[in-house]
């Protein structure tokens, strides 16, 4: 029944190996870090490597002066960055000297959550993690271990701990993430949009962006293109309850009531199809169920939508008409974080039928098909055999989740259902600001044996951790080799640029030396990590030595469009694009979306959103020196209309109290222009409260602590977090 | 003699900051201390607004009462590009340049002397764009000789609306902002 | 409504411009007092009151010079590359007021130890042989003497107005940028000096000159400051808010009470008093003046780095 978990990663290219030799423009200054533990080279060096300040994983190049840690570019060959660093990456170099970075490993020596530390060895923290999870595999099994990690530093780990014999593992990209939208477009088209988002910016006429606040949001790729669309006169779009940066370049900016988008975007589909906008030829062809698609939204006009979402009719129908004129290079941007309302993969589902509608998928300016550079896996053994189901989504309680849950495994760790949890081990992931509810997770942890954090910084999951273990930051280390799904292929490497510190570690090292303490070691059979690429590389018929000084390969160019001869094929029951989704029917949702009146905020409340800034990644990057500079602290955005009811002053400190009494960290007011009167907005990831992190503890407020509500997406089990209401309490 | 100026078009601008990081990064500008930055304007009432982003730095004026005011011939303008310069070894910290220039782009370094953007000559003299315009994302920087007619900056000043900062002061600034 | 936001928080210049302290005020104030009293003393002198024992001619210059390397201490206070200052003397830079100002000072010296020399402080004559020397040769001839008087009035109105002149080059600053601010800076040196004389003079009919001179110069300072006040209100956008930080803005109740009222109406009117010989000669009127006169700088110079072509007082 559930087509579309099975279905995944079906499209995986070949490689080919002519083009492993493609010529590389950089020139003979590029060099393969040397042996960088003996002496600091004099002069400059540049060696190549990709950025881990988000998950985009530019490609670039790290330049050292006189042996130290000087700057880093984005790599000219990398598709990704072509040459340019957002500006995390370009002041990514502060993580590696941010003073307040873990550096040995930690014991906890007073009760969990307390941050009372003793420094050890690698060997006894690594014993002593052994030990409690060996324990813990007699006691309840191997899968009572669970796995949180997100980024390509989990990779290792991930096999350590299948290796152990747990297969539960989870990342907040999911369930907090892009999940809902993957999910609504598989069920659509029978293929995810994936990360790099497969979405043809830079050719686009008409490009919509519902929430997705580019330029904000600063993934890399899509803020180059989406500056070139501007460039090109692409129209512009934005749906926003806020005006965002990308806002004030649209053509069309629609303040929409929060939560609202469904009416949105039924209203746009009632226009474009009475009015015979879509594209009739690839709706035919493609399409499946158009006609009980047809009347299922002959109800919703521009009229019935305007109460809901407070935008003009004339807008919409204006809008419509834009949209269409511009087919099939109309695309209507799928978004990344949609975990939003709850509702969320079916308002994805939405956002995919008007794509096809407009016929952008597979389309130039719209959906491109990705390719990738493939490797052959290293062969490890084989692991043991689970002998229990995931535990995230016991009885597929949501049935199209094709990733795992996060929160499925935190109220598995609560309840102890279908079966209990013991022992987490979370790796790059800062649970406590990326999951909603910290009760929970904090009750979670509280029921666990054992609970080990791997982490860069003193984040506050790893306050609440047993064991803490330091990682070198992404400067510092080897990670796995990096080949993301795109419109062309490549391969990329990261390497070392610099030395670690103190007594940090590459995830790798802790992972082989790990699966070593708990007997699996024979799972990592390779020496060290350069073997092990070497081995991989060698099968593709290059080398470590190529990738160490190239940074990026580049395999042959392939077609991505179906005007470049891709085959329109779908992976859906119907083989078709789902128009009406019999698969949603069979399991009792609707089959064509429908819209839901989202929960309005009390009387003196006003709904809480949430979203980034430029200059930094999620709760990551805050005690960065060099992004700290750019900005220390968050600021909640407040109508002006509201400010002054309220009596708010710009720049003055207020504290936020949430509809369960929740009150956050004292927060700067931005009184603004920019925002509808009922939400108000700040950036996630400020308001830290480990006091470890001396230059983020305290300064601005946590937009995940107030997120003590939250609505699970039937669908798949995301969490939509847009849904709690916060009033202003001034004395402070 | 070549005359540098920047083109900055802030229809692409998206405020990222990107330019002040990579300033900071390339000129080791300590921490603290920016050599550029990013002004947001916003006009009118929500939802009908109007916002624009500038990235600003030194303006490296033609009239330069930075360069008039200093005491010891410390600010001076280079030979190449007429680019406006602080000769560290020169400088007293007299702060009189800071409090001259109307776009205060001067800051006093925490070594004491008087700094600023430099326009990156030291990258321009090897061939290289400045490390503001070489990292932006959106392109939306440009970098080149005013004086000649040719140069990407000189046809864009021609080709597009556009606006220089406080003109009113007298300072011929040379940064070009596209509306 | 129109919102302004920067991400510049540079230090001196973030939320608003504040490079100098309290050093260059109190450098302005000290220059100014110098400068009036050298002029004063070069009058006198030219007057032929040195022949008097009595009079200020005789200790004022050697306080003058006191003053005035207090003052030039302050300055070097203020610079932030203090190992570097001697390169103030190895340039003259023909557009810059402050090196004007430098080498006006180096020549300020000169002439106030030529006029110490009239009447050399025993303590110098103790210390270095020469000065007695000196003074003997200056003593010799009135013509000397003429000279020197007429240095000091030379000297002491080119430091008066520099004072002003280098604020007031700033463009940048519009409530610098006033054409009258050299002659201000210049009224309120001479204000001072007088008042400084007046308060420290011995002979009866120099007090009563200078007390009656004082209010001369505080009528004008008055009239110095609408004239400025009205220049300002009748210029450019940027001029007008820049007055307007005195005329209602964060400048206004320390201008209007301390330099206005007490400054310059409350002494003026005690002054009156006294030289009309309704009241006692006493120091609270010329320590008003120097007060006001200090407070003024004071006013001036941090009002002035406020004043901004944009209004970009980030908040
Ligand atoms: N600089 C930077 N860039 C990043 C990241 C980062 O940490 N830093 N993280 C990356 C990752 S992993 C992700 S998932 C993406 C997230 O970035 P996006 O996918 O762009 O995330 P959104 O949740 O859409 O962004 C929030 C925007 O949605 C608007 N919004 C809120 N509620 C509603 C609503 O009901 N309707 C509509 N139409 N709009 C609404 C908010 O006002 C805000 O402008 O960013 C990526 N890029
Ligand atoms: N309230 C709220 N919750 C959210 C979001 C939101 O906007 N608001 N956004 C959601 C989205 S879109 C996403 S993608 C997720 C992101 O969620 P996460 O991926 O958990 O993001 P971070 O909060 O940055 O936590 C990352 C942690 O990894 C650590 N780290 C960084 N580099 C390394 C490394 O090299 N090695 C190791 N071992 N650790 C490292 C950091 O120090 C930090 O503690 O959050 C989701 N949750
Ligand atoms: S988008 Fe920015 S932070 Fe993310 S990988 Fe690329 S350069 Fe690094
Ligand atoms: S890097 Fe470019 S887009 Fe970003 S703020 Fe600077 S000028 Fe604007
Ligand atoms: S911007 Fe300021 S510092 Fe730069 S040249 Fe012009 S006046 Fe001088
Ligand atoms: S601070 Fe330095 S550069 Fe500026 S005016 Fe003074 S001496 Fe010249
Ligand atoms: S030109 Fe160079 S010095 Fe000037 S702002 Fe740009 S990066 Fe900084
Ligand atoms: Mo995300």
């Amino acid at each position: 029944m559930n087509h579309i978990s099975r279905r995944k990663f079906l499209r995986i290219s070949g490689f080919t190996v002519g083009a492993v030799a493609a010529a590389s423009g950089i020139g003979p200054v590029l060099k393969g870090a040397k042996r960088i533990n003996d002496k600091r080279i004099k002069g400059i060096q540049k060696i190549p490597t990709f950025c881990d300040v988000c998950f985009w994983k530019c490609g670039a190049i790290a330049y050292l002066n006189d042996g130290k840690l000087w700057k880093i570019e984005g790599n000219p060959e990398d598709p990704l960055s072509k040459g340019r660093l957002c500006p995390r990456g370009t002041g990514g170099i502060g993580a590696h000297f941010d003073p307040d970075r873990l550096r040995s490993p930690l014991i906890r020596t007073k009760a969990r959550g307390k941050e009372e530390w003793k420094e050890v060895t690698w060997d006894e923290a690594l014993d002593y993690i052994a030990v409690k999870m060996n324990k813990i595999k007699t006691q309840y099994g191997p899968e009572a271990v669970a796995l949180f990690a997100h980024g390509i530093g989990g990779n290792f780990i991930k096999h350590t701990i299948n290796a152990f014999g747990s297969q539960n593992f989870a990342a907040p990209s999911f369930s907090q993430c892009r999940g809902p939208r993957d999910v609504g477009f598989e069920l659509t088209y029978g293929e995810a949009i994936g990360s790099p988002e497969r979405t043809d910016i830079e050719n686009s006429k008409c490009l919509v962006l519902i929430g997705s606040h580019l330029g904000e949001n600063m993934h890399n790729s899509q803020v180059q293109e989406f500056a070139e669309a501007v460039q090109k006169d692409a129209v512009i779009i934005v749906v926003d309850p806020r005006f965002s940066v990308a806002a004030s370049k649209a053509k069309y900016y629609l303040p929409i009531k929060p939560g609202t988008d469904i009416a949105l975007l039924l209203a746009w589909m009632n226009v474009i199809v009475k009015e015979k906008l879509y594209d009739v030829d690839y709706v035919t062809k493609y399409g499946f169920g158009f006609e009980q698609f047809e009347s299922e939204i002959n109800d919703y006009t521009p009229e019935w939508a305007y109460p809901e979402t407070g935008i003009d009719p004339d807008l919409i129908r204006l809008t419509a008409r834009e949209m269409s004129k511009n087919k099939p290079s109309t695309l209507i941007h799928p978004g990344r974080h949609t975990s939003w309302y709850g509702d969320d993969a079916q308002r994805s589902r939405a956002i995919a039928l008007i794509n096809a509608l407009m016929g952008s998928w597979g389309r130039k300016g719209g959906f491109f098909y990705p390719t990738k550079y493939s490797v052959p896996d290293y062969p490890y053994p084989a692991y043991p055999e689970f002998k229990k189901p995931k535990v995230d989504n016991p009885d597929k309680k949501y049935p199209f989740a094709s990733e795992e849950i996060t929160t499925g495994i935190r109220s598995a760790t609560i309840t102890g259902n279908p079966y209990p949890i013991k022992g987490w081990v979370v790796c790059a992931t800062n649970l406590m600001n990326a999951l909603p509810d910290q009760a929970e997770t904090t009750k979670a942890i509280q029921n666990l044996d054992l609970m080990v954090v791997i982490d860069v910084i003193p984040s506050e999951i790893a306050g609440w951790a047993d064991v803490v273990l330091p990682e070198s930051v992404y400067l510092e280390r080897y990670d796995d080799l990096h080949s993301s799904p795109f419109k062309e292929k490549f391969l990329g490497i990261r390497q070392p640029v610099v030395e670690s510190p103190n007594d940090q570690k590459p995830n790798w090292w802790i992972a082989k030396k790990l699966a070593d303490k708990l007997g699996v070691g024979n799972y990592f059979p390779w020496k060290d990590i350069e073997e092990y690429l070497e081995f991989r590389l060698t099968k593709i018929g290059s080398s470590l030595d190529e990738l160490k000084k190239k940074g990026i390969i580049h395999g042959q160019k392939v077609p991505i469009f179906f005007e470049e001869g891709i085959e329109p094929k779908f992976d859906t029951p119907s083989g078709k694009i789902e128009f009406y989704s019999t698969q949603l029917q069979q399991a009792g949702f609707d089959p064509v979306p429908k819209y839901k009146k989202p929960e309005q905020p009390p009387p003196g409340y006003f709904r809480l959103l949430f979203g980034r800034s430029p200059v930094h990644s999620f709760s990551r990057t805050q005690s960065n020196r060099i992004l700290m500079d750019m900005m220390e602290e968050n600021e909640i955005w407040v109508n002006s209309d509201i400010a002054q009811k309220y009596g708010l002053k710009n720049a003055q400190h207020v504290k936020l109290k949430n509809q369960d009494g929740v009150v956050s960290n004292k927060i700067k007011v931005k009184v603004t222009e920019r925002i509808r009167t009922d939400c108000v907005y700040m950036v996630h990831g400020f308001g830290h409260n480990s006091r470890m992190l001396k230059g983020a503890f305290g300064k601005g407020a946590s937009d995940a602590q107030l997120i003590t509500k939250y609505v699970n997406d039937p669908l798949m089990g995301g969490t939509g977090m847009n849904v709690n209401f916060v009033t202003f309490e001034t004395e402070v | 003699m070549a005359r540098f100026g920047m083109v900055i078009d802030t229809r692409k601008c998206v405020g990222c900051m990107d330019c002040v990081v990579a300033c900071k990064t390339e000129n080791n500008v300590p921490e603290g201390y920016n050599r550029d930055w990013i002004v947001t304007t916003v006009n009118g009432k929500y939802p009908t607004l109007n916002l624009e982003i500038q990235s600003q730095r030194c303006n490296h004026c033609d009239n330069t009462p930075c360069v008039a005011c200093c005491p010891t011939g410390a600010s001076h303008i280079h030979d190449v590009g007429a680019v406006v310069l602080v000769e560290h070894n020169m400088c007293i910290g007299c702060k009189a340049c800071l409090a001259a220039c109307p776009y205060d782009a001067r800051f006093i370094h925490p070594e004491g002397y008087a700094d600023k953007c430099t326009f990156c000559i030291h990258r321009v003299e090897k061939g290289e764009l400045p490390a503001c315009v070489a990292v932006c994302p959106t392109h939306c920087m440009s970098f080149g000789d005013l004086d000649d007619p040719e140069s990407d900056v000189s046809r864009l000043i021609v080709s597009r609306k556009n606006h220089q900062l406080l003109t009113e002061a007298g300072t011929s600034p040379r940064i070009y902002y596209l509306v | 409504m129109q919102e302004l936001t920067t991400t510049r928080h540079n230090p001196f210049i973030d939320p608003f411009t504040s490079v100098w302290g309290w050093e260059i005020p109190v450098y302005l104030f000290l220059g100014g007092l110098v400068a009036g009293l050298m002029i004063i003393t070069g009058y006198f002198i030219l007057k032929g009151k040195h022949k008097n024992p009595d009079s200020i001619v005789h200790y004022v210059p050697f306080l003058s010079i006191i003053f005035l390397t207090i003052g030039m201490f302050t300055l070097f206070l203020d610079l932030n590359h203090k190992l570097f200052v001697w390169r103030l003397y190895t340039t003259f830079q023909i557009t810059s007021p402050m090196s004007w100002g430098s080498w006006i000072l180096l020549l300020v010296y000169p002439a106030l130890i030529a006029n110490i020399l009239i009447d050399p402080p025993q303590i110098l004559i103790n210390t270095f042989n020469v000065v007695s020397k000196w003074s003997r040769v200056i003593n010799s001839k009135e013509s000397f003497m003429n000279n020197i008087g007429f240095l000091n009035i030379i000297f002491g109105i080119l430091l008066g107005v520099y004072t002003g002149v280098l604020l007031s080059t700033m463009g940048a600053r519009p409530l610098w940028n006033s054409s009258v601010l050299w002659l201000l800076f210049l009224v309120s040196g001479l204000s001072t000096a007088a008042a400084f004389g007046h308060m420290v003079a011995k002979d009866v009919d120099e007090r009563e000159f200078l007390a009656k001179s004082d209010n001369i110069f505080l009528i004008s300072e008055f009239v110095v400051i609408i004239l400025m006040l009205v220049g300002l209100m009748s210029s450019s956008q940027a001029h007008i808010q820049s007055a307007q930080l005195l005329l209602g803005g964060p400048f206004t109740a320390p201008f209007w009470v301390f330099v206005v009222g007490m400054g310059i109406i409350v002494p003026l009117f005690i002054q009156l008093l006294a030289v009309n010989h309704k009241i006692k000669h006493t120091p609270v009127a010329p320590l008003l003046v120097i007060t006001g006169g200090l407070v003024l700088r004071f006013v001036i110079v941090y009002a002035g780095q406020f004043s901004h072509y944009i209004n970009a007082h980030f908040q």
